[in-house]
């Protein structure tokens, strides 16, 4: 399937038959992509009494908010919400660290540079599953489990996220460091006020993705939270799930809760989102 | 000035690395140690509870029937899943980058969708979806005059629901990877095929899947790592049931370590489950270089 190869030459009908064909296929499947939300909204707006009837309304027949009220009054979202927009704060401490990283492991040459880049690099490769236990006890041996520090400090620095940083700013001219420490600049002015705002490209990537992983972190919340005061969303929405097992119309009300947001700012952002794997040069 | 600028460096990577060192590389040595011994909740209270087995817990776990029915299950989410996953995003991909309205751009949208979506979000709206009652799966097949499908709650079909599931929200990652990929062809080798009168099957075989072979060995061995690892899924959507049916080797990790406080026992599956994970990776890349001396 030749990349829109005779852009510029005139169409056959061959060639227009294809679109025809691509442009189909790509909707259908598109379309049972875009069901599970679809069917969530709708079913949002639901009562309770409605969402159990058969044949089921595909619009709602009486359209209510209750639900989403539910999720304050019932539920405790408040706090839940209030926890996971404080790890998403927390997560962008984090991303400073790394563009610090970043930057340190770019544009300095010091002994064991390499050495400790590949160390970073190897983090990567570790699974999850194998860390996930000691990492429980090493912050259970200092007293973090059940406490914010601990969710969120597990997460805090991300392999992946210092290599995109250091590929960034690998690019960005010497001739501007070397001008600002003429001026008699501290390496660590220069890098808050020349540095960062010249990395303005992969800072709002990387702060988009931030943003989506901390809204959606769930693995260490749930290990390490034992009080429900430490809740995020997604861990008090699986708390809904147990115990408002066959109130559907709650538990999507919850979903969409959790979801929509992430779809807003994707919406917006997703130029750059996409971008970002042209700039990680997988390609 | 001088002497700034030689400690600078350090300030900026030291906070990464020592978080780094304390929460990647520290847990290998401590994950080490405890699968060599019994540590569990009394282990954690007191320290002195804990005595050295050396590798009982390996033997233990390795016969371990629960064990092998995750291993068994994870076998069939990688040999299911990553081909369906690889197939959908490189389609998808092909056909996306084929077309040229603006129409797809959105699609680009529509199917990266779901990767952005949260976990439990998604499984909650997929068990409303397989509800056997009143789900609407189940309503469209009978609907359509077919019988209905026990989606979550027949041990070998839940396999192939969660797939299912993860396709749905893994296609859009692999799919952008894939487009940057196609976008990085160069177009003269198509305008060369097309004075050759090529045709678009074979400008597809003989150009492009050539061309493209990096980002699919690429996006496979992260894929299979990926589908090893299957945790989330059958965590929020089945707890590994019905009759552990949908155990994963990472979720029977889960459950050992943080359900039963089985810390010692659950590093040493930890620990199979990551041998298991290298093996399979060296394998593959031994594989793509002899593909490429062909």
């Amino acid at each position: 399937m030749a990349a829109a190869t005779k852009a510029r030459g005139p169409q056959t009908k061959e060639d227009r038959l294809f679109q025809w064909a691509a442009g189909t296929v790509l909707s259908v499947f598109g379309i049972f992509m875009l069901v599970p939300f679809a069917w969530m909204m709708l079913s949002a707006f639901k009562t309770e009494a409605e969402i159990k009837r058969l044949p089921p309304t595909i619009w709602p027949e009486t359209f209510t908010w209750d639900n989403f009220g539910r999720l304050f009054t019932e539920m405790d979202f408040g706090t839940y919400l209030t926890n996971t927009l404080l790890i998403t704060l927390f997560a962008f401490v984090g991303l400073l660290l790394n563009a610090m990283a970043g930057f340190g492991f770019a544009k300095y040459r010091f002994k064991g540079r390499e050495k400790m880049f590949l160390l970073v690099l190897a983090t990567m490769m570790i699974p999850g599953q194998v860390t996930m236990i000691p990492v429980y006890l090493i912050l259970n041996s200092v007293g973090l489990t059940n406490t914010m520090l601990g969710i969120v400090l597990p997460g805090f620095s991300s392999a992946f996220g210092i290599f995109l940083f250091r590929q960034f700013m690998s690019t960005l001219p010497d001739e501007v460091m070397e001008a600002t420490r003429l001026d008699g600049a501290s390496e660590y002015r220069m890098f808050a006020q020349i540095i960062l705002p010249m990395s303005k490209p992969i800072l709002a990537v990387q702060a988009i993705l931030t943003f989506i992983g901390g809204w959606n972190s769930f693995l260490w919340p749930l290990i390490i939270a034992n009080d429900q005061k430490l809740y995020t969303l997604s861990v008090g929405l699986q708390l809904l799930k147990g115990q408002h097992g066959t109130n559907f119309a709650l538990q999507m009300a919850g979903a969409a809760f959790m979801v929509v947001p992430i779809m807003i700012v994707f919406m917006f952002f997703q130029k750059q989102i996409i971008e970002n794997y042209n700039i990680s040069g997988i390609k | 000035m001088k002497g700034s600028s030689k400690i600078a460096p350090y300030v900026f990577i030291g906070p990464t690395l020592l978080l780094l060192s304390i929460f990647s590389l520290l847990p290998i040595a401590v994950a080490l140690y405890i699968s060599l011994t019994d540590m569990d909740l009394a282990g954690l209270a007191d320290y002195a509870n804990i005595s050295f087995v050396g590798f009982k817990n390996y033997m233990d776990v390795l016969g371990d029937p629960v064990f092998l029915v995750a291993l068994r299950n994870t076998l069939v989410y990688v040999v299911v899943g990553v081909p369906l996953i690889i197939m959908f995003s490189l389609g998808v991909a092909l056909l996306i980058n084929y077309g040229r309205s603006k129409l797809f751009k959105t699609f680009r949208i529509i199917y990266y969708l779901p990767s952005v979506t949260n976990i439990v979000a998604v499984a909650v709206v997929w068990s409303y979806l397989y509800n056997p009652g009143i789900g609407l799966f189940n309503y469209v097949l009978t609907t359509l005059g077919f019988d209905r499908v026990p989606w979550l709650t027949d041990p070998t079909i839940a396999k192939f629901s969660l797939i299912l599931m993860a396709l749905w929200r893994g296609i859009g990652l692999n799919m952008i990877i894939f487009i940057a990929a196609l976008q990085g062809i160069d177009r003269s080798y198509y305008e060369a095929a097309a004075i050759d009168g090529a045709s678009a099957w074979q400008r597809l075989t003989r150009i492009t899947l050539p061309l493209m072979r990096f980002a699919i060995f690429f996006v496979s061995i992260t894929t299979m790592i990926g589908w090893l690892q299957f945790f989330e899924e059958p965590l929020v959507m089945t707890e590994g049931g019905p009759l552990n049916g949908t155990v994963s080797a990472a979720l029977f990790i889960y459950e050992n370590g943080f359900q039963y406080s089985n810390f010692g026992y659950a590093a040493a599956g930890s620990f199979i489950l990551f041998f298991i994970i290298i093996a399979v990776t060296l394998l593959q890349l031994r594989l793509q270089r002899k593909q490429n001396e062909e």
